[in-house]
């Protein structure tokens, strides 16, 4: 017992001493934008209405509606963004909605609001680029497809609870937008509900959130008890100043919190929905399962920092390793799946895992900048796939092939997407790896650090299959597939752009004049967060991440980079043992039908056969036996003389006056209807006359 | 005001609902004969209630039950009627003889 | 009581004056031959009938009929006629041919009962016309005294939602959609 407390004193002390918090940013209150940035939470719900209301009789089908929200949005962000890399923006704004009352000893109040600081501003900006693009694409996409002002009726519900949920300035409001954005994601998964699978995913997608929903309200209600206010600002202060009363609940609340993430940003094992959730439409899975609303963990973890830099360090020791399985073992599950769209899920849920790790150990700039890069190169793929489904007609890659000479633009700005994931030098994906490399490696996880490392090797590798698969080869489906219109290459290549250069944002040791550094923008928050910019590259690690990477792609290559080599891998490597338990995902569903489901109903149902079998039936059979005793006497002394002479005259007399009454048996309501009135007005009249 | 102007007003209702109920054909206008009796049987609770003002305003009470009821026998009428319909083609009551001799 | 001290009374004008519509949109409901405005007759009855109670002070379920009946029953039954596709427009089938003998029960009943309360109640004035029960008593009356049938009524309702989904669902058995399917099929070639 002693030593335990002494181990959690030490581990204490190190965060105090080792990890001093970023450069103070001056911190400015932002002006018109900062003030009135409320209504960028707005502008998608009023989309959201008037599509419903409007979309069927629009040209586009309402996309114009939802395309002006967001672009809207994509300016004010673009502002709010630009004005935050000179000087931190911080403006919290907050409206008393309800009066929640006296909750467990603490006054508390439901407020609605927003805040805007380098945090939130990020997301915005993420939220209204990616989804203006998205939106823009699936003009194309989704010309002639069913009920389409409802898809954009629900995409814009999608962006407004997501812009909810990163705008919240409390804890209850970012449950709201969570909510929102989860239902928004059951609408749109479910999209094609007529075929059973897909409202089936949407239901699992649902359900899996929910469970872990569970641990995001409690762990909510507990800070929120243990401080009276739910404020992230009240949080982060509380959380600096070692608050007493949170660090007494912090571990506890930090994993209920950590628990929600896991749902929301599919960490293993609660990553089952992620996968499924491809049955909806391309578009969808660009924007909400890569690039937005899958993050929305994440964010949570990054809102909630201090809390666990300063009081719960403890609940790292759980963190750590499960982002750390999610991004290993889903990267692996990557290389044997030929749905091409959830080669990019679970590519999604490793990349996922990175930045979990990243932000388990400490590594709250690293983390973001991982989720700001990842969500370009990620939303450009998965449009890239969808661009490839649109002209194929099949997800599954084994139909593909080829395709390089058809879609040359789909091609370049695949590749771009898929080298900036692997993690090559000077694309995005490759600095915010990096950073998190490096987080691993000065906190002390050098293990976990080459697990990621592996990861790296392995996300290259599944890439270069993808890649390999699809856009080389001899083309393996049917018809001439054909380049995307306009509409839907455009976003890729303006996407590409990010995809290529956002890393050079946070390069160690370069502050670009007059606009700074990722870190100093997102650190500008109510209190200053994150580790300072590091001041160089760590060539070591660099190198090894990059090493990792090419050679993933040169085994894959050397792998895929051949029909004739394809074929036979594909006849040969199921062999191993862990081709099946890749295929069967890790047994992981299975586990949750067989493990999970089916014993608990095989349990009872066993209990009640017992004390049918053995209880019920000894007496039944007891009880049986004595009467079938008695009966026989009975029987042969007495039914068989007297009664049945008896019996069979009211039988017979019976018959006969049925055969004669069954004639007033119409079968038509009605006319029992009419006798039953008839009978009751006789009954009442001879009740009045004769009582 | 007296009471019985009421009481006779919610006969007229009821039985009203009952020539409904008889000779209707239609089993969702026979339903909406069946909303008519009710409709009599409340204002006659209301109409007692206003006479007798006891300190429970049961009659209103039951007014609110009436209404309940007749509400779930709606939704209960009308699955019926919608399962009769898809079973036999017909929504009209003197179609369904299945209870024949 | 005479007929003119009756109808000096302003408040039996405002009682005539919903009670005429009242009957008159209760004959449209079991006479009309369009389902459709037999439906809404029978909303304009009821409307007439939320007057009525209004009148004779319980506001609160005067309410409740509004909301309950006028808000969501009728709903009810308009998606009932939708759904059957009972005919919409005229129809002379609406009623069955033989009218006699059902108007003779309800006019057996109309005269018995209105009898039988004219007989017991004959000129009973109602005294406070017009002076609100507060929701407040309502409120006490169904949780205090009333709470086991409220209860029970609640129970009723549930079972009602399950029974009506039970009712309504269509089985999902495929082979037998797939035969329902090939049925409409045929019927709709030739």
């Amino acid at each position: 017992m002693v030593n335990v407390v002494a181990l959690a004193q030490t581990v204490l002390a190190t965060a105090e001493e080792g990890e001093a918090v970023a450069e103070a940013v001056e911190l400015v209150s932002g002006g018109f934008f900062a003030q009135w940035a409320g209504i960028m939470l707005l502008t998608p719900f009023a989309a959201f209405i008037a599509i419903i209301l409007f979309g069927k009789r629009m040209k586009y089908k309402g996309a114009e509606l939802a395309i002006g929200a967001m672009a809207i949005n994509l300016g004010w962000a673009s502002v709010l963004f630009v004005s935050n890399m000179t000087n931190g923006i911080f403006h919290e704004v907050g409206f008393v909605v309800a009066d929640i009352g006296q909750f467990m000893g603490r006054e508390l109040v439901f407020e609605l609001g927003f805040v805007v600081d380098g945090l939130s501003i990020m997301m915005y900006w993420v939220v209204a680029f990616v989804g203006t693009m998205v939106f823009i694409y699936a003009v194309s996409y989704m010309q002639g497809d069913v009920r389409v002002p409802w898809f954009f009726a629900s995409l814009s519900l999608f962006a407004g609870s997501m812009l909810v949920l990163v705008g919240a300035p409390n804890l209850i409001q970012l449950i709201v937008g969570w909510e929102g954005v989860g239902l928004a994601s059951y609408l749109l998964i479910g999209h094609y509900w007529e075929q059973k699978e897909n409202s089936s995913a949407a239901m699992k997608a649902f359900l899996v959130n929910k469970v872990a929903d569970v641990g995001l309200i409690i762990g909510a209600v507990i800070i929120g008890r243990t401080l009276g206010d739910f404020r992230f600002s009240s949080i982060a202060k509380a959380a600096l100043a070692q608050d007493e009363a949170l660090a007494g609940v912090a571990v506890a609340a930090g994993l209920l919190l950590f628990l929600g993430a896991m749902g929301k940003s599919a960490q293993f094992p609660l990553h089952v929905w992620l996968p499924d959730a491809m049955a909806g439409p391309t578009p969808v899975s660009a924007l909400m399962h890569a690039a937005t609303m899958v993050t929305a963990g994440i964010y949570l973890m990054g809102r909630m920092f201090p809390l666990y830099q300063n009081l719960a360090q403890d609940a790292r020791a759980w963190m750590v390793p499960i982002a750390a399985i999610t991004l290993f073992a889903m990267g692996l599950l990557a290389l044997v799946t030929d749905d091409i769209k959830k080669v990019l899920a679970y590519s999604t849920v490793s990349q996922l895992g990175y930045m979990m790790v990243a932000i388990a150990a400490g590594g709250y700039t690293a983390a973001l900048f991982h989720l700001f890069t990842h969500a370009f190169f990620k939303a450009l793929l998965f449009l890239g796939a969808g661009s490839v489904i649109h002209s194929v007609d099949s997800n599954n890659m084994s139909d593909m092939g080829g395709l390089r000479k058809y879609m040359p633009t789909t091609y370049r700005t695949f590749v771009i997407g898929s080298l900036s994931l692997a993690g090559i030098i000077p694309l995005a994906g490759f600095w915010s790896k990096d950073e998190i490399l490096g987080v691993l490696g000065e906190e002390g996880y050098t293990s976990f650090m080459w697990l990621a490392i592996a990861g790296a090797f392995i996300t290259a590798l599944y890439m270069t299959r993808a890649v390999a698969l699809t856009f080389h080869g001899t083309y393996k489906g049917e018809g001439v597939p054909h380049e995307s219109p306009r509409l839907m290459t455009i976003p890729l290549v303006v996407l590409a752009v990010p995809a290529t250069i956002a890393g050079l944002f946070n390069i160690p040791g370069v502050s670009w004049g007059g606009i700074g550094n990722f870190t100093s923008w997102i650190g500008a928050r109510v209190v200053p967060m994150g580790d300072p910019h590091a001041s160089e590259i760590n060539w070591g690690l660099a190198t090894a991440g990059v090493a990792a990477a090419a050679l993933g792609i040169a085994l894959g290559w050397s792998l895929f980079g051949r029909d004739a080599r394809t074929q036979k891998l594909r006849d040969t490597f199921e062999i191993p043992v862990l081709y099946p338990l890749l295929r069967r995902k890790y047994y992981i569903d299975d586990f949750y039908m067989r493990g999970l489901v089916n014993p608990i109903k095989g349990t009872i149902a066993k209990g009640i056969e017992f004390v049918n079998g053995s209880v019920i039936d000894g007496i039944v059979n007891g009880m049986a036996f004595l009467v079938g005793a008695f009966g026989r006497v009975v029987y042969q002394g007495f039914d068989q003389r007297g009664i049945d002479l008896a019996i069979n005259a009211t039988a017979g007399g019976t018959s006969r006056l049925g055969e004669a009454l069954r004639f007033l048996q119409t079968g038509k309501v009605q006319h029992y209807a009419g006798a039953f009135v008839v009978g009751a007005v006789v009954l009442v009249v001879g009740f009045v006359i004769f009582a | 005001m007296i009471v019985s102007q009421f009481l006779v007003l919610a006969s007229l209702l009821f039985s009203l609902g009952v020539y409904g109920l008889l000779v209707r054909r239609n089993a969702v206008t026979v339903l909406l004969a069946v909303e008519l009796m009710l409709a009599g049987v409340n204002i006659n609770f209301i109409a007692f209630e206003s006479v007798i003002r006891d300190s429970l305003a049961s009659g209103q009470i039951f007014t609110i039950f009436v209404l309940t009821i007749a509400a779930a026998e709606v939704g209960i009428g009308l699955g019926i009627v919608l399962l009769i319909f898809r079973n036999r083609a017909t929504g009209n009551v003197d179609e369904l003889d299945l209870m024949k001799w | 009581m005479t007929f003119g001290d009756w109808i000096s009374e302003p408040t039996n004008w405002a009682f005539l004056v919903m009670a005429i519509p009242l009957v008159l949109a209760a004959w449209r409901v079991v006479t009309s031959r369009n389902v459709v405005h037999a439906a809404l007759s029978l909303v304009f009855a009821l409307a007439a009938s939320a007057g009525l109670f209004i009148l004779l002070g319980a506001e609160f379920v005067a309410w409740v009929l509004v909301l309950v009946y006028i808000g969501a029953v009728i709903v009810l039954f308009l998606f009932g006629i939708m759904i059957t596709r009972a005919p919409i427009g005229m129809e002379a089938e609406l009623s069955h041919a033989k009218r006699w003998p059902a108007a003779l029960a309800a006019l057996s009943i109309f005269t018995t009962t209105s009898w039988l309360s004219v007989d017991a109640f004959g000129t009973t004035e109602i005294v406070d016309v017009g002076v609100p029960t507060s929701t407040e008593v309502l409120g006490r009356g169904l949780l205090g005294q009333f709470v086991l049938p409220f209860e029970a009524v609640g129970f009723l309702l549930l079972a009602a939602l399950i029974g009506g989904v039970t009712l309504a669902r269509r089985d999902d058995n495929p082979a037998e959609e797939e035969a329902r399917l090939a049925a409409e099929e045929t019927e709709a070639k030739p």
